[in-house]
C-alpha cells in the first residue's frame, strides 16, 4: 500500500488533489481512498488530505501515520503543522516551489505548481488552482500513469488548462 | 461621527476566513455592547469561527446552543437575569438559516412574549457553514450548492415578518458600514424589549469573489438598492446613512450581481425581478417615512 | 458502471436509480454532499423528482410523510443534530407504516459541537420501529439503499428503513463504486393505505389503549417479517449484481477463539486487525453487525468477545455490548472507542484483543478511570 500526505491551505483545491489522485490510480487498475481531514474547514485554513494506493482492496479508515510521500501544496503550511510528522526514512516530499528548496533526508522534487496555475490564469478568486498541475507532477513520479491522469481531469473539469497544467507540470519536475 | 471605544472583545486568532463579514461585524457589535454580555449563538458560522476547545476567541461569554433554539434559550436567560436585577445583554448572533428557517418559530416567540434581548442576524444568504447550501434567505436567481441552477424562489421577507411583531426596535445594517452597526447596537441595547438588526454580510467564499472586497461587495449592494439601511422604532421608518441617495438614484444592479460568482449566468427575468422587487421595497420605505401608510 | 466516488455521493447516486417522488432536504454536516447531489441530479433533469428544500429537519420528514401517504417514494438524509430534531416525526413514521428510506450520516452529538463519526446519533432511533443498517463501505452505502426502498416497501414490512454510514470517514471518503440499474429488482411502490379520496379514511385519529397496542404488535409483527424480507432481497441482489452481504459480515470467523464485534467503519478496519493477530498466532475473527433493527440471531457460543461501542449510554454502558449480552447471554470486553471521531487504529482494535478482560467496561484512551 502507498500512502500519501497532502497538505494545503482551504481554497487551494488539496481535497480535490486528493481525490483526483485516487480517480487516477482507480483508472490505472488500482484500489485507491481518498478522504480529507475536516477540522474547521475555512478558506486560508490548514488542511490534510490523504490518499491510499493498493493493489488490494484498503480496508483502513484511520489516518495515515507513516505516509510514503508528502506533498505540500502551500509552503506556508510549514510554519504550522509538521509536515514530515511520520513520514517514512525513505519516504519522498513533492514541494511546490521555485527551484532552490530542498528538503534534507528526503528526496525532494521541486515544482513550481504556483507558477504553472498563473501561467495559464488558473486562479479561482484569487487561488492559484494547483491540484490539477501537481497530478501532473505525481504521473512524473510514476504513482499514477499520465493518461490517467489527464482523464481524471477531464472526468472531474471542464476547463482544459487543467490538463494543460498537469502536463506542464509533468514536463518541469525532474525525476 | 461616533467615538468608537478602543477595546477588542475578539481576540486574535478566530478560525473565520479571510475577509469575513460576521467576524467584522461581531467585532462592533461587542465594542457597542460591552463586556457585561452574553451572547447566544446557535449552529452557524460563528459556532466555528469561535475557535476550537480548549481556545476561545471571544473575550466575552458565548452559550453555543442548537440550530432551532436560539431566541428560545436567549428568551429564557433574558428572563432569568432579569429577574435577578441583572442588566447583562443577551445578544443572539445567528446566521440567516437559524433565522429565517430553522430559527423562525423561536424568534417569533421571543418577539411576541416581549422578551428583552437583541436578536442579530448577519446575513450570507446560504447555509454558510455547511458549505453554502440555499436557505430561505437566498436571493431570487443565486446559485447555491442546493440550487445549482440558481435559486427560484425569492428571498424571505424576514424584516416585514418582524415587523409584523411589533417589536420596539428594529434596523437593517450592513458591514460595510460599521458606524452604522455600532451605533444601531447602542441603541437596541438601550431599549428594553426585543431589538432585532438584520445586517448583510457578503461572504468572500460563499458568493465567489476574492477575499479583499467584502466592503466593497456590501457597498455595492447598498449603492444598487438591492440592500436598504432603515431603522423601525416602535413603528417609525427612518431611512439611513448611504440609502438615502442609493435609494433615490441606484447603481444598475448588475454592477452588484456582476462580481459574485454565485450570479453567473443570471437570467435578464431574475434581475429585472430582482430590481424591481428592490424599487417596491424602496417606495415602501419612503412612504412609511413620510407617514403616509 | 464502475467508477470511484464517496460515500455520500454513492447514496445520492442510488437514490437517483430508484427513483424517488419527492425528497425532502435539509443540510447538515456531514451529510450536505448527499442532498447537494440529489439536487444537481433534479437540475440537470437526471432525476425527476419533487425536491423540497425545507426549514428543518422535523420538517424533512413531515414533509416525507405528507409524500409518502399519498403513495409515493420518498428519501430524505440527516446526521446527529438533525436526526435528534427530527425525532419525534421519526417516531411518528414507523407509527405510520410509511416506507421512507432515509440515510443517516452518523456523527456525534453536542455540546461540545462535534462533527466527527460516532454512532449515539442512529442509537438513540432504536426503539422507533425504523429498520436500521450500519455499512462499511462505498459499495455497501449503494447496494444498502437500493435494496432498502425493496425492503421497507415490501408488504410484510411496511417500515421505514435507516441506512447509517460513519461521518467523514465514509461519508468523505472516495473508495470504487459499481452503479447498477435496478430494473425490476424494486416493484413500483404500492402502499395499502395510500390516501384514496374516492374512499376517504381518518388517519391517526384519536386511538384508545386496546386498540393502540395492537398497532404496535403489528409494527412488531412486521419488524420479525422483515427477517425473511431482508434475506430474500439480499439473496436476490446476489443472484442479480453479485454481491452478497447478511445481517452481520463474517471474517474469519468459523475458527476464532476471540472474535472483535463493531458497526461501520470500525468492523471493516477490525479485519486488518484480525489478519495481524492471525499472523501472531492468535486465532482472531470479527463480525461486523449490519443489520441492527431487526436485532440479528447470531452464533456467538464458546468465543471470547471484544465489542467495540462507537456509542454510549450513560449510566448504563456500551449499547451494542448490552444489547448482545441481553440477547446471547454473552460476557463481552466492552471497549468503548471512537466517540467524536476519536481515532481508533487496526493497531488499537489488535491491543483491545490482546488486552481482553472478559465482562469488564474498558474507554479507550482514558483506561476507564473515573
Amino acid at each position: 500500500m502507498y500512502e500519501i500526505r497532502i497538505h494545503s491551505r482551504g481554497g487551494q483545491g488539496g481535497v480535490t488533489a486528493a481525490r483526483l489522485l485516487a480517480l487516477a490510480a482507480f483508472r490505472d487498475g488500482k484500489y485507491a481512498t481518498a478522504c480529507p481531514f475536516y477540522g474547521a474547514e475555512r478558506r486560508g485554513a490548514p488542511v490534510v488530505s490523504y490518499v491510499r494506493i493498493d493493489d488490494h482492496p484498503i480496508r483502513v479508515y484511520s489516518q495515515i501515520r507513516n505516509p510514503d510521500l508528502v506533498v505540500i501544496l502551500d509552503t506556508s503550511v510549514m510554519e504550522v503543522v509538521d509536515v514530515f510528522h511520520g513520514l517514512k526514512p525513505d519516504g519522498k516530499v513533492v514541494l511546490n516551489a521555485t527551484r532552490g528548496k530542498e528538503i534534507a533526508g528526503h528526496t525532494t522534487y521541486v515544482v513550481d505548481l504556483t507558477g504553472i496555475a498563473l501561467s495559464l490564469n488558473l486562479v479561482i478568486a484569487g487561488s492559484p488552482i494547483l491540484n490539477t498541475p501537481v497530478i501532473g507532477a505525481l504521473a512524473k513520479m510514476g504513482i499514477i500513469s499520465m493518461d490517467s491522469a489527464r482523464n481524471a481531469i477531464s472526468e472531474m473539469f471542464s476547463d482544459d488548462r487543467n490538463v494543460k497544467a498537469a502536463e506542464a507540470a509533468y514536463q518541469e519536475l525532474v525525476v | 461621527m461616533t467615538e468608537i471605544p478602543r477595546e477588542e472583545y475578539i481576540l486574535k486568532c478566530t478560525s473565520a476566513c479571510a475577509g469575513c463579514p460576521s467576524s467584522l461585524t461581531l467585532r462592533y457589535v461587542l465594542k457597542a455592547a460591552g463586556p457585561d454580555t452574553v451572547l447566544v449563538v446557535p449552529a452557524c458560522c460563528t459556532s466555528v469561527i469561535q475557535g476550537i476547545y480548549p481556545h476561545t476567541a471571544m473575550n466575552i461569554p458565548v452559550y453555543n446552543v442548537a440550530f432551532a433554539a436560539a431566541a428560545a434559550c436567549a428568551s429564557g436567560m433574558s428572563e432569568a437575569y432579569r429577574k435577578a436585577g441583572k442588566k447583562t445583554n443577551v445578544i443572539v448572533y445567528a446566521g440567516d438559516g437559524g433565522t429565517v428557517d430553522i430559527g423562525i418559530q423561536a424568534l417569533s416567540g421571543a418577539l411576541e412574549r416581549e422578551t428583552d434581548f437583541l436578536y442579530i442576524c448577519y446575513d450570507n444568504e446560504a447555509y454558510g457553514n455547511t458549505g453554502m447550501q440555499r436557505s430561505g434567505s437566498t436571493p431570487m436567481g443565486a446559485r447555491t450548492t442546493t440550487t445549482p441552477g440558481g435559486k427560484i424562489h425569492a428571498k424571505k421577507d424576514i424584516d416585514s415578518i418582524v415587523a409584523a411583531h411589533n417589536p420596539p426596535y428594529m434596523a437593517t445594517a450592513c458591514v460595510a458600514y460599521p458606524q452604522d452597526i455600532f451605533r444601531k447596537v447602542e441603541k437596541a441595547l438601550s431599549i428594553r424589549g426585543p431589538s432585532f438588526i438584520h445586517v448583510l454580510a457578503p461572504c468572500p467564499p460563499g458568493w465567489r469573489f476574492a477575499s479583499d472586497m467584502t466592503v466593497e461587495m456590501g457597498k455595492l449592494a447598498v449603492k444598487s438598492g438591492m440592500w436598504i439601511l432603515y431603522e423601525r422604532e416602535y413603528g417609525k421608518v427612518t431611512i439611513n446613512g448611504a440609502s438615502k441617495a442609493a435609494i433615490k438614484k441606484p447603481i444598475p444592479l448588475e454592477e452588484y450581481l456582476a462580481p459574485q460568482g454565485r450570479f453567473k449566468g443570471i437570467s435578464r427575468e431574475a434581475i429585472d425581478t430582482l430590481t424591481s422587487q428592490a424599487e417596491k421595497l424602496a417606495i415602501r420605505l419612503q412612504r412609511e417615512e413620510e407617514g403616509v401608510c | 458502471m464502475l467508477t470511484i466516488a464517496t460515500g455520500n455521493k454513492a447514496v445520492a447516486a442510488a437514490v437517483k436509480e430508484v427513483k424517488p417522488a419527492v425528497v425532502a432536504a435539509y443540510p447538515i454536516t456531514p451529510q450536505t454532499e448527499i442532498v447537494e447531489q440529489i439536487a444537481e441530479y433534479v437540475t440537470s433533469g437526471e432525476l425527476d423528482c419533487r425536491y423540497i428544500p425545507v426549514e428543518s429537519e422535523h420538517s424533512a420528514m413531515a414533509a416525507c410523510i405528507g409524500a409518502s401517504v399519498t403513495g409515493v417514494r420518498t428519501f430524505t438524509a440527516t446526521s446527529s443534530h438533525g436526526l435528534m430534531y427530527m425525532h419525534e416525526m421519526v417516531n411518528w413514521a414507523a407509527g405510520a407504516r410509511l416506507p421512507i428510506v432515509m440515510a443517516n450520516v452518523n456523527r456525534a452529538l453536542g455540546p461540545g459541537w462535534n462533527v466527527w463519526a460516532e454512532h449515539t446519533d442512529s442509537l438513540q432511533e432504536r426503539d422507533t420501529g425504523w429498520l436500521q443498517v450500519y455499512v462499511s463501505t462505498v459499495q455497501e452505502a449503494y447496494d444498502a439503499t437500493i435494496m432498502a426502498f425493496r425492503i421497507a416497501e415490501h408488504q410484510d414490512v411496511l417500515l421505514p428503513v435507516m441506512i447509517n454510514l460513519d461521518g467523514f470517514v465514509l461519508s468523505h471518503s472516495m473508495q470504487r463504486l459499481e452503479t447498477l440499474h435496478p430494473g425490476d429488482f424494486i416493484p413500483p411502490i404500492e402502499l395499502p393505505h395510500a390516501i384514496d379520496t374516492a374512499n376517504p379514511a381518518g388517519y391517526g385519529t384519536l386511538t384508545g389503549p386496546d386498540d393502540y397496542f395492537k398497532f404496535r404488535w403489528d409494527i412488531e409483527r412486521s419488524m420479525r417479517r422483515s427477517v425473511a424480507v431482508i434475506a430474500e432481497t439480499e439473496r436476490d441482489f446476489a443472484e442479480r449484481f453479485g454481491r452478497s452481504y447478511g445481517p452481520a459480515q463474517e471474517y474469519r470467523y468459523e475458527d476464532a477463539d476471540v472474535v472483535v464485534i463493531a458497526m461501520g467503519t470500525l468492523g471493516k478496519e477490525a479485519e486488518v486487525a484480525v489478519d495481524n493477530l492471525r499472523n501472531e498466532g492468535v486465532r482472531a475473527g470479527s463480525l461486523r453487525i449490519r443489520w441492527l433493527r431487526p436485532f440479528p440471531k447470531l452464533d456467538l457460543d464458546g468465543r471470547d468477545l471484544v465489542v467495540i461501542d462507537r456509542d454510549y449510554s450513560f449510566g448504563f454502558g456500551g449499547i451494542l455490548a448490552h444489547s448482545l449480552k441481553s440477547k446471547f447471554r454473552v460476557d463481552p470486553y466492552n471497549v468503548i472507542a471512537g466517540l467524536g471521531g476519536q481515532e481508533v487504529t487496526f493497531d488499537d482494535i489488535a491491543s483491545f484483543v490482546r488486552e481482553r478482560k472478559p465482562g469488564e467496561e474498558h474507554w479507550f484512551g482514558v483506561n476507564g478511570n473515573v
